[in-house]
């Protein structure tokens, strides 16, 4: 039995790994320039004057409104627009102690430095287990966030990726699985929480592709339970989830003031909306 | 000096991180070769090596055609969709200026260097096929009315087609731009006459005194040694053949200068980010023609290379210049 065991763990590391590298390539292509030393303040900044910022707001809007599949283009929007947003953020996690721990930490969320075997072995309804039960069954790996680009500061770059790292671990954290109405229900936590106006306008446009059923089930309850509790849980950043992942899910969701979700959605085809 | 340090160690860090990731990926040949270059300039001596230019940065000959293969691998998808975003269609206008200053007859041999996607190529055959349809209407209407001198001579002559058949290649050193090139010759139904090679501008496969025209529109100035790809041409150029070059070049009204500057900085590495992803390989793109010499300079270096009559026209106020030399 644990020979099966360790052997499906091992095919669920290579799908997830391969996966990952298929997004490696990626990025790896149009990151050539950086190599080993780069200019700019970290790995991958590009330096930026304000016209050319507001002309990449602009036109990378437009792009993620006509191709809401570009996430490269909506994580550019979020970059150029969210300075304000960053700095109550960080400010944020500043004064946290665990926040302030991460800020100086600067831990990163890749398959190589979770330990899926561990993970794997830990009890139905810890934190961990969970979370690769999400992974799966959504069929996401976390190595496919774009790096942060053109935001001009070193910490609020890291507090950008932290935001885009986290994003899998609040789906988890919400319940919510990686269909539409999924989505945009964390959007709208998102939104409440952190003020990015990125977020802001995906939780508004993003009812606009969903059907009336899901509509209705989002404007009478998934919404409101999503912005309430956006409001009012503690900064989800200042979370060192990398030390959690023994911690019950239920005992993480009380410790950060998140109510469950009121509606179970399962994880359907990301198809259908 | 606290955070100096502290941001050393944490590069550190993300250093060896990135080593585990290639570690654990298990696979040697690719993130291995990743990793390997960099390492590799870290701890080679420049001092056998001439350095040039690659935009505004300094790399060393051998690195820049690296990196310029980089450049049009990772765009070649969107090449042809970015011109027209990046010049608001006015490349066209440039491209059928050429052919209307290169005025080919039937039965020419063109060789299109650093042609990629084939928009010289595609004209080029359409220009040539729009030439041929005109002179047999001109046969034609001068047919109206024969006598009969002229009827017995007609039967005799047959029709020449064979011998006013005109071919274009298309050369460059890029698999990926040819790639989308015969996609878009396969859609747009062109076969005939035409034919793509992979070549190197400094270093053309083919023998001496092949072609009556060569072209090279947009590419010359990502070539490591320009003198040598002009050398090139006169090789491969039959004599009275002629060269013919379209590059962006210095604009000589102050005014359109630092409106053309503010664009090319401003607007097309954001044109290049949101349309095609790719910030940095736009980047090089407007540096790359702030390096190339002006209209004389660049005359200078083909008459150097032994070309006659050599002279150019301004386009565009000077923003695009067409280069034209023969070879006698």
């Amino acid at each position: 039995l644990l020979g099966r065991l360790s052997l499906w763990v091992n095919h669920r590391q290579c799908v997830l790994i391969s996966r990952a590298l298929c997004v490696q390539q990626l990025h790896s292509s149009s990151a050539g320039f950086t190599d080993g030393s780069y200019d700019g303040l970290y790995p991958g900044h590009i330096q930026t004057t304000p016209m050319q910022k507001a002309l990449l707001a602009v036109g990378s809007g437009v792009a993620a409104l006509q191709n809401p599949y570009r996430h490269d283009m909506v994580a550019v929007l979020g970059e150029t627009t969210g300075h304000l947003a960053l700095i109550k953020l960080r400010d944020r996690m500043r004064n946290d102690p665990e926040g302030y721990t991460i800020l100086t930490e600067r831990p990163r969320i890749r398959l190589s430095t979770l330990d899926l075997n561990n993970m794997a072995s830990l009890p139905d309804g810890s934190f961990g287990r969970e979370y690769l039960r999400f992974l799966e069954d959504n069929r996401v790996t976390p190595d496919s966030r774009a790096d942060v680009k053109f935001v001009d500061d070193e910490e609020l770059a890291y507090v950008m990726q932290r935001y885009r790292e986290v994003h899998d671990l609040l789906h988890t954290l919400l319940g919510m699985p990686t269909n539409m109405l999924g989505e945009v229900a964390v959007k709208w936590f998102e939104a409440a929480q952190t003020g990015l106006p990125m977020c802001a306008l995906g939780a508004v446009l993003g009812p606009l592709r969903l059907n009336t059923s899901r509509l209705q089930s989002l404007f009478t309850s998934l919404g409101p339970w999503a912005l309430q509790n956006g409001r009012r849980s503690r900064c989800i950043l200042s979370i060192f989830y990398e030390r959690r992942w023994e911690q019950s899910l239920e005992d993480l969701r009380q410790e950060l003031n998140i109510e469950p979700p009121p509606v179970t959605l399962s994880a359907t085809n990301k198809s259908s909306t | 000096m606290a955070a100096s340090m502290r941001l050393l160690v944490r590069r550190v860090i993300r250093l060896s991180h990135r080593n585990v990731n290639v570690t654990a990926a298990g696979l040697p040949g690719r993130s291995g070769c990743c990793w390997a270059p960099s390492s590799c300039r870290c701890f080679s001596d420049a001092a056998g090596d001439k350095n040039t230019h690659f935009g505004f940065e300094t790399v060393s000959e051998s690195e820049k055609a690296k990196k310029v293969y980089k450049v049009f691998e990772n765009v070649a998808q969107k090449y042809d969709v970015m011109n027209d975003a990046m010049s608001l269609g006015i490349h066209r206008m440039w491209k059928d200026m050429l052919l209307h200053v290169m005025h080919p007859q039937p039965g020419v041999r063109l060789l299109d260097v650093a042609g990629g996607t084939g928009d010289i190529a595609f004209r080029f055959l359409e220009y040539v096929r729009s030439q041929q349809e005109r002179q047999k209407r001109r046969v034609a209407r001068s047919m109206q009315t024969p006598s009969w001198q002229d009827i017995s001579n007609n039967y005799s002559t047959e029709e020449e087609d064979g011998p006013q058949e005109s071919t274009a290649v298309v050369c460059d050193i890029n698999k990926e731009m040819l790639k989308v090139g015969k996609q878009k010759a396969d859609s747009m139904g062109i076969s005939a006459g035409l034919s793509w090679v992979v070549g190197d501008a400094e270093e053309l496969p083919f023998d001496d005194d092949q072609f009556d025209i060569y072209t090279i529109a947009f590419g010359i100035r990502n070539v490591t040694h320009i003198d040598q790809a002009l050398q090139e041409a006169q090789r491969v150029l039959k004599p009275g053949g002629r060269f013919m070059c379209l590059e962006f070049s210095k604009v000589t009204n102050p005014v359109l200068a630092r409106l053309y500057d503010t664009y090319s900085f401003q607007m097309i590495p954001v044109l290049g980010e949101v349309i095609a992803g790719d910030w940095k390989s736009y980047q090089y793109l407007v540096e790359s023609i702030r390096k190339f010499p002006d209209q004389e300079e660049f005359k200078g270096m083909i008459e150097d290379a032994g070309f006659y009559c050599v002279r150019y026209y301004n386009l565009t106020g000077g923003v695009v210049a067409l280069h034209s030399g023969f070879k006698l």
